[in-house]
């Protein structure tokens, strides 16, 4: 026991007098942690809309108006013919074009249908589809009300049925991007800085010659690796409070549900973290090789987790795969508790299977490291 | 000459020896690319919703009939009291819960309106909105086929077409994002450890101290780099083409040639960060935290920029990877040539020349 | 002991795939002894040396250590031997003081014992000025001065050096070899690898190594006899030409 507490003092005073590393995994995280989660929204806002308007009728220009007035898009240009306006989308200039025909407003006054045209950047294609949600919305949206205003009594008489519904948005009424990712942010930042820095620490003495040292001591292989990662284990807890105050402070996160409970799960989260970036240290020789390996690991878990993208869109054989990724759990958990104000029953399936990783993982990490050769 | 070549050669033994790193060079994009096209998407598809039908008639079980056949969702359980609906929401089983009111089929045919509330756990305020408006959108179909004995007048039709990507293919939006990525990586960071490598082992101040000229040092230890890159470049442009079935619309020659410009700013980058670190360890943390991070999260690669506020904006403007991206669709997916994206190279240009400028001052700063 | 001897080694092999790094060695050091265990450059000195020291596992043969077997009680043997690297290995970021009561805790030395040890060490070393200094801003002599202070923390029965005067100047060299025999006399063996050929002058017996193999085991006096050289490096080199 004592000898753990020797590895942990001598861990800490390492850390903190290493000036170059303090401001990047105190600082970086987070500057990373507010910027990001001020960038990272699908939300479609601000689309470079243009238009070609062959009409100019006040028709028209009520139309154009609605789109004006819509916070989705930002009116920029307009072309006196579709050619200048597609070599402006091709320059990147504008990424909606509406083309009104001639004859708009005389046709619809006719009692006549009539259509419009618009193109719409499709490179990202699941944005040109909520785009095009929108632009439908809109131009629906207009037609009821000419309709209205065209309608004459007798026609009433034969009114089409009409469903309407209503959306409620529960847990996030404004529909605020930022609750959604700020506790997914803090959970990839949380994971990568203690996975880097555990995994990177091991190897550093490997390639420096203390482990070696350390090696032909008499400490017992556990006292080694606890004093090891515990310094490791506590600075992700000091960075997830830091992460939760600002969430809290700058992003107004709610924080509905129970903070103990976020801070107990994450004491087992840590563990398997940590026991990932033991086992990697174990089986490289250089800090170049664990930073590598651990980067690709990272990468993959964090594209799987469900933090940018839900795993009911996946396929079944990805959905699958990631039963084996404790970022997800951490991401349901966080979310779950953070916003819903989920309880300890609630997020059982997920502690239990994170205490089994834990175990595993920490157990080959264990067992693979060999102070004889 | 001679010296030169040689110590090009040494710096390739380092890396292909080091079979691990190489590995995960090669395999990193790989992996990224399949993920990408295969696993992540935002896309809806088969999510889990819950019906609470205060009716239960033929309406209602027509309309669920359609929303339960679509592919978008799958009907995972009935409600029957309101209470219900918090336990689904916060065991997290279902993403929504349609409500039918009251008498629907009557009011519908009596009043000629019915409300159907669509309520969504819009924790995640992405999937609540897809799934409102792909609701929405069915029940609007709906709409139409019990009306269409009602004539309908006074109707604008609008035409969409979808332009460089009528499919609406995902990968046109992630290969660019993806390439520039993995170019990146592998210029930036891998040329700032392996020059911080050599320093932190003492190894540097030996080729200072051989002929060989501190430029031809820095340029012998890229190399190798500026060669896998293209490699990786290469095999990411193939996958797309051929797993995707993703079209190169614009010239190749083109596509290489400002590929190359970006790896050579990628890699001034790296020397640059080589110049401020000591240590691996910092030149890591430096590449991760402070150049791919950032790059990932604010050159418009996965989020868009026109939605991020508009300081992020303006700061996006410094990441060389928005304008690489940027080039990338534009030559690809768009097909144009130099002239629509000479703006967007030149930028490049300007960023390598900076990025190099003060790397030769920061390295004679040092000497002195 | 039984029979004084610390180290007692029996056809102790070590291979790596078809490469045979240590080919069957056998040879034994009295207690108090000080041992050269000398070769050139990739002869297997260290490589022996890490089975002794219980991190490397032999191919075949035996090895005790203190009493204890290197294949089947490495972790015993540890408790009773001090060991100091080729590369010094004390941690740069740490100060003297620190390092001290480091290596001193692992051994599993009770805070008075460190205290009653780093005043020892002060006193014998001079550490007065450098004990807050970090370890890492001492010039080389100082380091190697100190790790080998610090791999006798312990007393323990036996210390192995490895190499421990590479990259010293001469005279810092020979201050080293006076804590040695200070040592030694003291009643602590020691087993140092070198290829220095005129520190194996200062030992008691030396063994030399040739392509993993012993090919020579005697005082050096018997040795020079032996081989009618004037010295060990002459001695060495016509061992070497075979």
């Amino acid at each position: 026991m004592k000898t753990i507490l020797y590895i942990v003092q001598k861990e800490f005073k390492q850390i903190f007098r290493n000036k170059g590393m303090l401001p990047i995994i105190f600082v970086l995280p987070i500057l990373q942690l507010v910027i990001l989660s001020n960038a990272a929204t699908f939300e479609i806002k601000n689309i470079k809309f243009s238009y070609v308007d062959h009409d100019k009728t006040s028709f028209s220009r009520e139309l154009i108006e609605k789109f004006d007035a819509s916070t989705y898009f930002h009116v920029i240009a307009n072309f006196p013919s579709k050619k200048e306006a597609n070599a402006a989308m091709a320059e990147g200039e504008v990424d909606v074009i509406l083309e009104i025909p001639r004859y708009f407003e005389r046709d619809l006054l006719k009692q006549k249908n009539t259509d419009i045209s618009v193109a719409i950047n499709a490179i990202n294609g699941a944005a040109a589809g909520v785009e095009n949600v929108y632009i439908n919305q809109i131009v629906l949206d207009f037609n009821k009300k000419t309709k209205v205003a065209l309608l004459t009594p007798s026609n009433l008489i034969n009114a089409p049925k009409d469903i309407v519904t209503i959306p409620s948005f529960w847990y996030n009424k404004t529909l605020n991007y930022k609750t959604f990712m700020v506790p997914g942010i803090l959970v990839l930042l949380v994971t990568m800085i203690t996975l880097f820095l555990s995994g990177m620490n091991i190897v550093r003495e490997k390639e420096i010659g203390t482990l070696e040292q350390m090696n032909v001591t008499p400490i017992k292989k556990y006292q080694f690796i606890i004093g090891k990662l515990f310094p490791f284990w506590i600075l992700g807890f000091v960075l997830l409070t830091v992460g939760l105050t600002i969430g809290k402070v700058v992003f107004a996160v709610p924080i509905i549900g129970n903070l103990g409970l976020i801070y107990f799960y994450t004491a087992f989260y840590l563990l398997v973290v940590l026991g990932i970036g033991l086992f990697i240290s174990n089986f490289t020789d250089t800090q170049q090789q664990a930073m590598f390996i651990s980067w690709f690991f990272v990468v993959i878990f964090i594209l799987m987790s469900g933090l940018f993208t839900p795993i009911e869109s996946m396929p079944m054989w990805a959905q699958y795969v990631t039963e084996f990724n404790p970022v997800k759990y951490f991401v349901q958990v966080m979310r779950m508790v953070m916003l819903k104000g989920a309880h300890f029953n609630d997020i059982l399936p997920q502690l239990t299977k994170t205490i089994i990783y834990a175990f595993i993982m920490n157990g080959l990490a264990v067992w693979s490291y060999q102070k004889t050769t | 000459m001679k010296r030169f070549i040689g110590f090009i050669k040494k710096e390739f033994y380092h890396i292909f020896r080091d079979k691990r790193s190489l590995f995960i060079l090669f395999g990193m994009p790989v992996a990224q690319i399949l993920l990408f096209g295969f696993a992540i998407t935002n896309e809806i598809n088969n999510v889990d919703i819950a019906i609470f039908d205060k009716s239960n008639d033929v309406t209602t079980q027509e309309i669920i009939h359609k929303i339960s056949a679509s592919k978008y969702f799958s009907i995972k359980q009935n409600i029957t009291n309101e209470a219900d609906i918090e336990t689904v929401f916060q065991k997290g089983k279902v993403h929504a819960v349609l409500v039918f009111e009251n008498d629907f089929k009557k009011n519908l045919t009596k009043d000629n309106s019915a409300k159907v509330h669509i309520i969504t756990d819009a924790t995640d305020p992405n999937t609540a909105n897809s799934i409102t408006n792909y609701i929405s959108a069915i029940i609007g179909s709906y709409r139409k086929e019990i009306n269409k004995d009602i004539s309908i007048e006074y109707q604008i039709d609008t035409k969409t077409r979808m332009v460089y990507n009528p499919e609406l293919k995902s990968v046109f939006m992630f290969v660019p994002g993806v390439m520039t990525i993995i170019l990146m990586l592998v210029s930036a960071m891998m040329t700032s450890i392996s020059i911080t490598r050599e320093k932190e082992l003492g190894t540097m101040e030996v080729l200072l101290v051989s002929p060989l000229k501190p430029f031809q040092v820095i340029v012998g230890k890229v190399i190798p780099y500026i060669f896998l890159s293209i490699i990786n470049a290469i095999v990411i442009v193939l996958l797309s083409i051929f797993v995707f079935e993703m079209p190169i619309q614009g010239s190749l020659f083109l596509l290489a040639l400002e590929s190359v410009f970006f790896i050579i700013t990628s890699l001034s980058l790296g020397i640059l960060i080589s110049t401020i670190s000591a240590t691996q360890q910092t030149a890591m943390m430096i590449s991760l935290m402070g150049l791919m991070l950032p790059t990932i999260l604010l050159s418009g690669f996965i989020f868009p920029i026109s939605s991020m506020p508009f300081p992020l904006q303006v700061i996006s403007n410094i990441i060389p990877a928005k304008w690489f991206i940027l080039i990338l669709k534009g030559i690809m997916l768009k097909g144009v040539g130099l002239f629509f994206i000479w703006k967007e190279t030149l930028i490049l240009i300007g960023m390598t020349l900076f990025f190099i400028a003060l790397s030769v001052k920061k390295y004679k700063i040092r000497l002195e | 002991m039984k029979n004084n001897n610390v180290i007692e080694v029996e056809n102790l092999t070590k291979k790596f795939g078809d490469f045979t790094a240590v080919n069957s060695i056998s040879f034994e050091v009295k207690k108090g002894e000080i041992f050269g265990f000398l070769g050139a450059n990739g002869a297997g000195k260290t490589t022996a040396m890490k089975m002794l020291i219980g991190i490397g596992k032999p191919t075949s043969g035996k090895a005790q250590v203190a009493d204890f077997d290197v294949l089947t009680h490495p972790e015993e043997i540890k408790k009773n031997i001090g060991y100091m690297s080729q590369k010094f290995a004390l941690y740069d970021d740490l100060t003297v003081k620190e390092n001290i009561t480091f290596f001193g805790g692992i051994y599993g030395l009770s805070r008075a014992k460190i205290k009653e040890k780093r005043s020892e060490l002060v006193a014998e070393l001079g550490l007065g000025d450098i004990l807050n200094e970090l370890v890492g801003s001492l010039p080389l002599g100082w380091k190697q001065k100190l790790s080998f202070s610090i791999a006798l923390l312990h007393d323990p029965i036996i210390v192995f050096l490895d190499e421990p005067t590479g990259g010293v100047d001469p005279i810092t060299r020979r201050q080293f070899w006076e804590m040695i025999y200070k040592s030694s006399n003291n009643g602590t063996t020691i087993f140092v690898t070198t290829h220095y050929m005129d520190e194996a002058e200062y030992c008691d017996r030396v063994s030399i190594m040739v392509d993993g193999k012993i090919e020579a085991l005697d005082t050096p006096k018997n040795l020079k006899k032996k081989y009618e050289a004037e010295n060990m490096n002459e001695v060495f080199l016509k061992l070497a030409r075979g």
